[in-house]
Parts: C-alpha cells; structure tokens; sequence
C-alpha cells in the first residue's frame, strides 16, 4: 500500500475560504496540526450554530483515468449531523474517504485540491494520515467488529495511542454513549462476532468513539441492519452530534431528512449539485435536479 | 415465434439410468473405500507387530528405557525420543518465526510483483527432494558452522535440524499466508481507520484473526518435521543418545538418532534379531500416534477457526 504516492499540491498555501479557522480543541501538542492558520472569509454555506470544521475547496478525485469526484467545495460545521446522499456511484463514499485520507489505501485514487480539517489542509506533505485518523473516526456500511472480545474492540484504539489509563472507565463510557452497554455489560469477554449486526455496529461506533474524536464519517451505516437496529443507530447519530461532527452517507432520504441538519446531494458524474439546510434541500430546493432526485424522478 | 421444439416428456425415464447412476455411486465409494482401507489395514498391521514386541518387552521398559542397543536387545524408547524432541524444537524455532514473518509480508506487505517472483521460490523449496537437504546439511551446514566456531561433530542434530527448518519453512508460510489473506478486507479498513498503522494493523489485527490458521500451520509443519527421514539419515549421525540436561547447549553439537533415522537402520541391518526387527513396528506405531494426535488437534484449531466468520 502506498500512504505517500498521494499528490500533495498547493501545499504550503491553503486557500483562505473559511470563517477564522477552530483553534485546535486539543492543546496537547497535537501531531497533526504544527502550525495553526487562521483564515478570514465568510462562507454562505455555514449554518448559524457551527462554525465550519471540514471544508473542501476545488477537490477532484480520480481513480486511474476517470474522475470520481468535480471539484467539490463544502463546508461542514461542527457538532452537526451532515447528510451526503445521492444516487449510487456518484462519489459520496469516495468523498467521505477523503476526510481521514483511507483514499490513500486505494493505489488508484488520486486527489487534488484542498481538504481543511481546523484550518489545516489534510493533504499538505506536513500531515500524518494515522493522526488525522485518530481524531476522525470511521464507521463502515457492513459491521466490522474485530474477531476479539467486546471490550478489546473497544479498547483498541486506546491501547494503539497507548492510553492504558482508565480503560475500564473509557470502555464503559464509549458502549454508554453507543447506547449498547446495557445490553452487553455482563459479557465483556464475550467475542463481539456473537453479538447480532445492530449490535455490532454499535459496537463499532463505540470503538470509533472511545477514542474521543472531533468527527466521525459513516458510510450507510444502518444500510445492512432492520428497522428497530436501524432507528436505533439514527436516534444515536443526533445524540452523538451534540459533542462530535458527524458526517454520514445514506441511501435513504427518510434518514437524511430525519436526521440531519445540513444536506448534501451529490448527482451522478461526481458532482455536488446543492448544499444546504437539510429543511430547505427537502422542502424546497434550488436545483430542479436535486427536486426531481428527492421525489424519486430518477437517481 | 411458435416454432415447436418438443418438451421433455417427464413420465419417459430412459431404461438405464438409474443403473448408471448407481454404477457411477459405487466406483466413487470404492476409490473412497480404497484408500480408507489401505489406511486401516497399515494401521492394523503396525500394530499387530507393535502387540508382538510388546509381548517379548515390557512397555513401561520401552518407554522410559534409557538404551537403545539392539545388538544387547536393549529397547529404550528415550534416546531415539531425545533425538526427535531436538529435532522437531530446533527446526520450530527456526521456521515458525521465519514461516510466519514470510506469510505476513507475502500478505500484507508485497507487491503483486515481488509476491508472483516469491511464491514460485516458495514452492521450489518446498519440491526439492528431501536428500538433497541431507547431503547440503553434510557437506555445506556442518563445515559452514564449524567454520564459524561451533564445535560441531561431523554428523550433528544441528545441521540436520537447521535444514529440517528450512524444509518447512514453506508450509508455515503458505498456510499461513492462506489464513491471513482469507481475513476479510474491511478488518484492516477497520483498523486504518481507527489511526492504526500498517504495522499496528498486521500485528494486531491481522494476525490475530488468522491466529487459528497459523497455528494449525504450525502443527501440520512440527508433524512434518517429526515424521522427516531423509535429513536425518543423512545428517544427524546414527548413534542413540540421551538428552544431556545438564549441559543443554551440548546436545546440539553431537549426533543424534531419531526415530525414523533408527527405524531405517533397523530395517537394512545386514542381521537383526526378530525382536530386534519388531522393535522397528513399536517405534513406528508410537510414531504414527504422535503425528495423529497433531493432525487431530490442527483439525479442531481449523475447525473453530472456520466458525469464527460464519
Ligand atoms: N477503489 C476504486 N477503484 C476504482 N474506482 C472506484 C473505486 N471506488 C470507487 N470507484 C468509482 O468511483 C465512483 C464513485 O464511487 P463511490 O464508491 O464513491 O460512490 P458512492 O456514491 O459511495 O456509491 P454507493 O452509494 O453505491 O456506495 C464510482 O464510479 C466507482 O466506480
Ligand atoms: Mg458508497
């Protein structure tokens, strides 16, 4: 795998979009960010609580020749729920992929354009992709538990950033706020391929969360799981945003709806058509195609 | 459009088939039968002379005997034992962390390209005749460690063991290498995503979900190494010896006979008296229950390693 081949351009000089750029919530001497840039501007795309955390400007994806994603730019605040849908193929993992650079793991993909996590652009030569990892957490479409008990699933991005103090403490925490823990508190030990799929994939947002990350990306998470798993995990989500962003791809525009407070609809061909107010992309949307992809006219 | 082809008429069965269906049922299960048989009748008569020796020896003398000298009608199981324990310890500790470490970066860390130039090499070493090691244990092992200060003997467990090791080398790594690339893709995503590295994810993820797999690796390989014949013949001498516990790095510079390298002195001795030859059946048998325990234990690990993802 190549973590390095990715093409790094512009890095030295972030394109200043965004309103004057979080100062890194985290004083700790943090890997990844070694010098704070504080960018001026207004972005119209801001909603009034949350202050930009993510933002994208003019970002291209391709994958060999063709181009998977036209440059993007988009703005996503903090401590809300972000909704990328769209019809399949159209980028929205891929565009999620490049939040915490996982592109990077495919040997095909190639980036270009700016990606700012607090300000700092993620793909300039200076940044650590398995820092900017443990400060933006990942849940997948397909539960994926290690094959390992309960409690060292959760416990394995503390032990990997050797946290070893409080993991009890820290374990409990995360499978609380995953909303699982009273369910599985009498079996820590037990391996975490006996729990059902709903349960693994809290499971899995629990060992996403122990760590404490600023975001957390999640690709269809509820796509394989039924109703009640489902409805579970979406009322999680809006209790999650009140202390993490969170940015989630979806399939079923109910959930969007439901859910989030920004929506992001991405058409066929890699494009972001509109970005808005989740209320207004539903209710009343500016792009004719973004209406007709809403009320199922195609997509 | 109405083009006519005929339908099947489901009530003409043709004469025969089912005969022919029941014909081709029986020729599988006699190949099926066959081979099961043959396995049994050598297990039976293994032991049929194995009961025979036992009769003429006491097996708690066989067993904890610490002698093995045919020509005073001395059966001692240990010494030939000692041999197969340095044997076996001593490739293990050669080929296991060198089979594995092969799997993990065949696996995990090739290209597609380095991984088409190695397997190949892999398996080459696993097709070469196994006296061909022997002699390369002989001619080139033992002179290259006294060369560099060992005081080796001219036949020594050494060199035998070190060439052992390098002949199972490529079973631990294909099993194993089979058991780490069948570890579904989205663990590692899983583990990269949560900031791990690529090293971080091998050791602490991939590895471990293959955990069952490399270990029934390793057994089917220390079986392999028990049961080797060849090398040790060759190699390792043909003088019974016990374990010398006191000085344990010693017992590496001497020569030793292990079972199977005794089993085939037995059995081209120029004179050998009749309990003398049965001996060779006792040893064999023993033998026999080592390795099927082993095989039975690898397929128990394999066995709740498949569960684990279904
Ligand atoms: N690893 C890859 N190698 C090559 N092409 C890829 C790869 N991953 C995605 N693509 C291509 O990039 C485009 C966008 O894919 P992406 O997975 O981002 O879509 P998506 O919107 O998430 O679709 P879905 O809703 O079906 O998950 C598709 O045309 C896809 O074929
Ligand atoms: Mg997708």
């Amino acid at each position: 795998m190549t973590e390095n081949e990715m093409t790094s351009n512009d890095s030295t000089e972030p394109t200043p979009t965004t309103e004057t750029a979080a100062s890194s919530p985290d004083p700790s001497g943090d890997p990844l960010i070694e010098q704070s840039i504080d960018v001026e501007g207004t972005d119209a795309t801001a909603g009034e609580t949350g202050k930009p955390v993510i933002e994208s400007s003019d970002l291209n994806v391709f994958y060999g020749e063709t181009q998977a994603l036209q440059s993007i730019d988009l703005a996503i605040p903090e401590k809300q729920v972000t909704a990328m849908i769209g019809p399949s193929g159209c980028g929205k993992s891929t565009f999620l992929r490049c939040i915490n650079r996982m592109n990077d793991l495919i040997d095909a993909a190639r980036v270009e354009g700016d990606l700012y996590f607090e300000g700092k652009n993620v793909y300039d030569a200076d940044v650590d992709p398995v820092a900017l990892r443990r400060r933006i957490g990942m849940v997948f479409q397909h539960p994926n538990p290690f094959p390992k008990s309960i409690y060292d699933n959760v416990a394995y991005g503390l032990r990997i950033q050797d946290q070893t103090e409080n993991i009890d403490e820290k374990v409990e925490t995360a499978l609380k706020r995953a909303a699982l823990w009273d369910e599985v508190k009498d079996q820590l030990d037990k391996s975490a391929l006996d729990l059902s799929g709903g349960q693994q994939q809290r499971l899995c947002i629990a060992r996403a969360i122990a760590v404490d990350p600023d975001v957390i990306l999640m690709d269809e998470p509820a796509s394989a799981l039924d109703p009640i798993a489902t409805s579970k995990i979406e009322d999680l989500i809006e209790e999650l945003a009140e202390e993490f962003t969170v940015v989630i791809v979806t399939h079923n525009m109910q959930q969007a709806a439901r859910i989030s407070d920004k929506t992001a609809v991405f058409l066929t061909g890699g494009e972001l058509v509109e970005f808005d107010d989740t209320d207004k992309i539903f209710e009343n949307p500016d792009s004719q195609r973004v209406e007709d992809y809403i009320t199922g006219k195609f997509g | 459009m109405s083009t006519e082809t005929p339908r099947p008429d489901i009530t003409s069965r043709p004469t025969g088939r089912a005969a022919r269906e029941r014909m081709y049922r029986y020729v599988l299960l006699l190949c099926a039968a066959a081979s099961i048989l043959v396995t049994v009748s050598i297990v039976v008569l293994l032991a049929r002379d194995a009961i025979t020796f036992f009769t003429l020896v006491n097996p708690v003398d066989f067993f904890t005997g610490t002698e093995f000298l045919i020509s005073r009608n001395v059966y001692g199981l240990l010494p030939l034992l000692s041999g197969t324990l340095l044997v076996t310890v001593i490739s293990a500790v050669i080929a296991l962390p060198t089979g594995v470490a092969a799997a993990v970066y065949l696996s995990e860390y090739a290209s597609d390209q380095m991984r088409s130039v190695l397997k190949p090499g892999l398996e080459i070493l696993a097709g070469i005749p196994t006296v061909v090691y022997g002699i390369f244990a002989l001619v080139y092992v033992t002179p290259f460690l006294q060369a560099i200060g060992l005081p080796v003997n001219t036949f020594n467990i050494l060199s035998a063991s070190i060439m052992v090791g390098i002949m199972i080398i490529p079973m631990v790594s294909s099993l194993s290498e089979d058991a780490m690339s069948s570890v579904p893709d989205s663990l590692r995503q899983a583990g990269y995503g949560m900031g791990a590295t690529k090293f971080e994810v091998t050791t602490g993820v991939v590895v471990p979900a293959a955990a069952s797999g490399i270990f029934s690796s390793f057994i089917l390989a220390l079986s392999r190494a028990i049961g080797e014949t060849m090398i040790v013949v060759v190699a390792a001498g043909s003088r019974p010896r016990m374990l010398n516990l006191s000085d344990p790095l010693a017992n590496l510079f001497q020569g030793y006979q292990p079972m199977t390298a005794a089993m085939v002195q037995i059995n081209s001795a120029d004179s050998v008296s009749q309990l003398g030859f049965t001996s060779l059946f006792a040893i064999g048998l023993t033998l026999f229950v080592i390795t099927f325990l082993l095989n039975l234990l690898s397929n128990r690990i394999a066995a709740r390693y498949r569960e684990e993802y279904e």
